[in-house]
């Protein structure tokens, strides 16, 4: 199955890590990928914009209108990249106010862990715990053990299980 | 070429939970196009490497590093301190007979182009590969200029990766082609090159190991003016020759003949996503499609067949015409008419518009908004720029402000800064200013300039050199923050770490300043507002003394991004008390993004998980509404 994904937020909000947790699971796995991600000075708080695309494709970056999931890691976001998601397509937003999409506030989630910066991964738990993802949580679990620094690994993968378990709301 | 690797079977590791090719030790990695070009490097047997950090350029070093200690190879690495520095030391290293690479962002190689012109007609004799990347858009750069033309310009050969899996084999070819011509070679890969990950196919290192043998031949190594002709020609020669080279005759995706005498040519990541538009569409196969790997020099015999074999020819490249230009032929559509936008980059968005132009395909007007609303960047919570900048515009509200390249352009968001120009320019732009004011014979503006410890060690010294001996009249600030931040905090000469992380021999900027005839000299933690603002007004009556000239103030405080130095800050806790009456002086004058405004109440607030409790905003507000509660000062 081919998916291609985008993720949306502002520059220290720990986007590129999860670009990277997407790509190992897939490689994991045996598929193609390739990925695009924003540096330089738009890092410094400033939009920033990851593409994924898992399978065979060649160009490492999403047409308008052509992605199957949407992370956004700031509900401003929305506004701004919705129109590279397909009719089809799924949003899961980082906020506590409704819409046309899957909400969940990851940001006080992780506040109220005592560690903000895990933000990212329970919204990655949450995407792929409702099924919006192109592999299982078991595939992400090890990507995420691959590739975090070692101090780091349990926060992450706490992280990540709060997330997963928000599936429901 | 990149899709090669999935012709092997994989067999999985049950140790490692690694995918490992199992025909050979080669095994897929997901690599970002950057590491896939410090991989080759290393395992092509590159001896020297050498750098200087500028997006999107900067991750290809950490990755040298890394795999040369995971294959053993020993190898010297370094962040020299500009590109001309790195070029030339990476050079004389292929003089010897060792390979060696230089890597850089595009304008990077405008500051080592002194070298780089050169170098065509003297050659080289090891591998020498210089990897300049370049940022349509652009990005993160004052340019977005394509560094094919300069290869053109410098009649040096130039390769074009479409992915980061091409851009690793293409450093192979790149040695292979600098050692058999004596040339040395560029590999250009554009930012979607670089920050595009994928999974590549990882060998062992080549065994190549050259006992270091520089060979004297004063005619080539010298080459007075009565040597160049013959080496101009023979330059000339060598480029005749490899455009007959048949590897580099353009790869064709030929058509079915439904549409005779049409063909489209590309290169770079535009040939990657014109490639996947068209398989999108329905015309891959339909019409012919070339991908071009070597847009300089371009194969003789494929400009001859483009001349006489097609009607119909469409170039999409970034960000020049390089290859349309050596067409040289009028039927050819692209950049020079317009056809293809000229400017930017040539997103897949874009791409779809001039192909269904060009290939008349019937579309519904499907209206696709364009993001906006983006965020602009600014400077981190607790940065001692903004204190820096704050003290500067507060205590000189007329003044002229030249600043430099790094994180601190930001200050312009505070209006604390008034030119960014290139790598250095701040200080001569500051005696320019000065020496302008002066021959009118009225008030000279105060004029504060602001350059980061990096930028200075790269190319603010010569200014700082000439504007002394000039007579020149202005503040200097050097915001010292012990890093170069905006790459992603790579040492300088002062912290004195070396790339692979052994100690250095430490150069220090206050030794620097004093050196050059500097003579009124301060340090001062910006985040002392008071006192850095006391420095300023001395450092102005100095400058405006009889005996004038540049004053130098070092704004030292280590960069917020360094976890290890924040540790050993102060932490104070701020609080917003009722006095505040929601003037908005700290989020306009201070934008500091901690400091937000509550809509509800009225007042600033303090957003507590962005905060770093730098402590600053205290002397901030005008009615010392916002105060530190815990941890006083």
């Amino acid at each position: 199955m081919k998916q291609q994904i985008i993720l949306s937020g502002t520059g220290g909000q720990g986007i590129l890590f999860i670009t990277r947790v997407l790509a190992e699971a897939a490689i994991l796995e045996g598929r193609e990928v390739i990925t695009s991600e924003t540096h330089g000075m738009a890092m410094r708080g400033g939009t920033v914009l990851s593409h994924v695309k898992i399978g065979s494709f060649k160009s490492p970056l999403i047409r308008k209108g052509r992605a199957d999931v949407g992370l956004f890691f700031k509900k401003e976001n929305v506004a701004i990249h919705e129109s590279y998601i397909g009719k089809s397509g799924l949003k899961f937003v980082n906020t506590n106010i409704l819409g046309n999409y899957h909400c969940l506030d990851a940001t006080t989630i992780a506040h109220d862990m005592g560690a903000v910066v895990v933000m990212n991964l329970v919204l990655l738990g949450y995407a792929v715990g409702k099924g919006g993802l192109f592999c299982g949580p078991d595939l992400l679990r090890r990507a995420i053990k691959k590739i975090s620094n070692p101090k780091h690994t349990n926060l992450n993968m706490k992280g990540f299980e709060e997330g997963l378990a928000r599936k429901e709301s | 070429m990149d899709s090669l690797p999935w012709l092997f079977f994989y067999a999985r590791s049950a140790q490692k939970g690694e995918l490992r090719l199992s025909m050979s030790k080669s095994k897929e990695k997901i690599l970002m196009g950057n590491e896939a070009i410090g991989r080759g490097l290393v395992e092509c047997g590159c001896d020297l490497f050498a750098s200087y950090p500028g997006t999107p350029a900067s991750e290809v070093m950490p990755a040298v590093i890394r795999f040369a200690e995971e294959l053993n190879r020993p190898m010297h690495v370094e962040w020299s301190v500009n590109e001309k520095v790195a070029f030339e030391t990476a050079l004389a290293a292929s003089y010897t007979g060792k390979r060696s690479a230089v890597a850089m962002k595009q304008v990077g190689l405008n500051v080592a182009a002194d070298p780089l012109m050169r170098s065509a007609y003297l050659g080289c004799i090891g591998g020498f590969v210089i990897v300049v990347a370049d940022d349509p858009g652009p990005y993160s750069s004052q340019t977005e200029q394509d560094s094919r033309l300069f290869a053109h310009f410098a009649k040096i050969p130039v390769l074009d990766p479409s992915s980061p899996a091409e851009a690793k084999s293409m450093i192979a070819e790149a040695f292979e082609l600098s050692e058999r011509y004596e040339l040395p070679v560029i590999l250009r890969p554009t930012t979607r090159v670089c920050h595009a990950r994928q999974n590549v196919t990882c060998l062992e290192a080549a065994a190549i190991s050259k006992i270091s043998d520089f060979k004297k031949d004063p005619g080539r190594w010298i080459a007075t003016p009565m040597f160049l002709k013959g080496l101009h020609r023979a330059l000339d020669e060598k480029l005749d020759r490899i455009s007959e080279e048949e590897r580099f005759y353009p790869r064709l995706c030929p058509g079915d003949g439904s549409m005779p005498m049409t063909c489209i040519i590309s290169s770079g990541v535009s040939y990657s996503n014109t490639y996947e538009l068209l398989e999108d569409m329905g015309y891959l196969g339909k019409v012919d499609i070339y991908q071009v790997t070597l847009p300089y020099p371009l194969n003789r015999h494929f400009i001859e067949k483009i001349q006489s074999g097609y009607e119909r020819v469409l170039v999409i490249e970034e960000t020049y015409p390089v290859v349309e230009l050596q067409l040289a032929d009028e039927k050819v559509l692209g950049k020079r008419s317009g056809y293809v936008p000229r400017e930017g980059e040539l997103t897949p968005d874009i791409i779809e518009g001039v192909l269904i132009k060009y290939l008349e395909v019937p579309t519904p007007a499907e209206k696709i908004s364009q993001p906006h609303g983006e965020k602009r960047p600014t400077l981190c919570a607790g940065c001692p720029h903004r204190a820096a900048f704050y003290a500067i515009k507060s205590t000189f509200s007329k003044g002229i402000f030249p600043s430099d390249i790094g994180c601190y352009t930001l200050g312009m968001n505070l209006e604390a800064i008034d030119t960014c120009h290139c790598m250095g320019a701040c200080i001569s732009q500051g005696a320019g200013f000065y020496h302008a004011y002066a021959l009118d014979g009225k008030e000279i503006p105060p004029i504060v300039v602001t350059i980061g410890d990096s930028t200075f060690f790269h190319a603010g010294i010569p200014g700082l050199i000439n504007a002394v001996f000039q007579k020149a009249r202005f503040m200097l600030v050097i915001l010292d923050n012990s890093t170069t931040a905006m790459t992603g905090n790579q040492p300088t000469p002062q912290e004195g770490t070396l790339a692979d992380g052994r100690p250095g021999n430490k150069v220090l900027i206050s030794d620097l300043v004093k050196a050059c005839g500097v003579r009124f000299f301060r340090e001062s933690d910006p985040y002392d507002l008071n006192r850095f603002v006391l420095y300023l007004k001395e450092a102005d009556q100095f400058v405006q003394g009889e005996d004038g000239g540049v004053a130098v103030i070092v704004s030292k405080h280590p960069c917020v991004l360094d976890k290890e130095a924040l540790k050993s800050q102060k932490v104070y806790t701020i609080s917003v008390s009722d006095e505040c009456v929601g003037c908005k002086h700290c989020i306009e004058e201070f934008e500091c993004p901690a400091i937000i405004y509550d809509e509800e109440l009225r007042q600033a607030k303090i957003d507590e998980i962005v905060c770093t409790g730098c402590g600053v905003c205290e002397d901030v507000c005008p009615l010392h509404a916002i105060f530190v509660t815990e941890g006083r000062k």
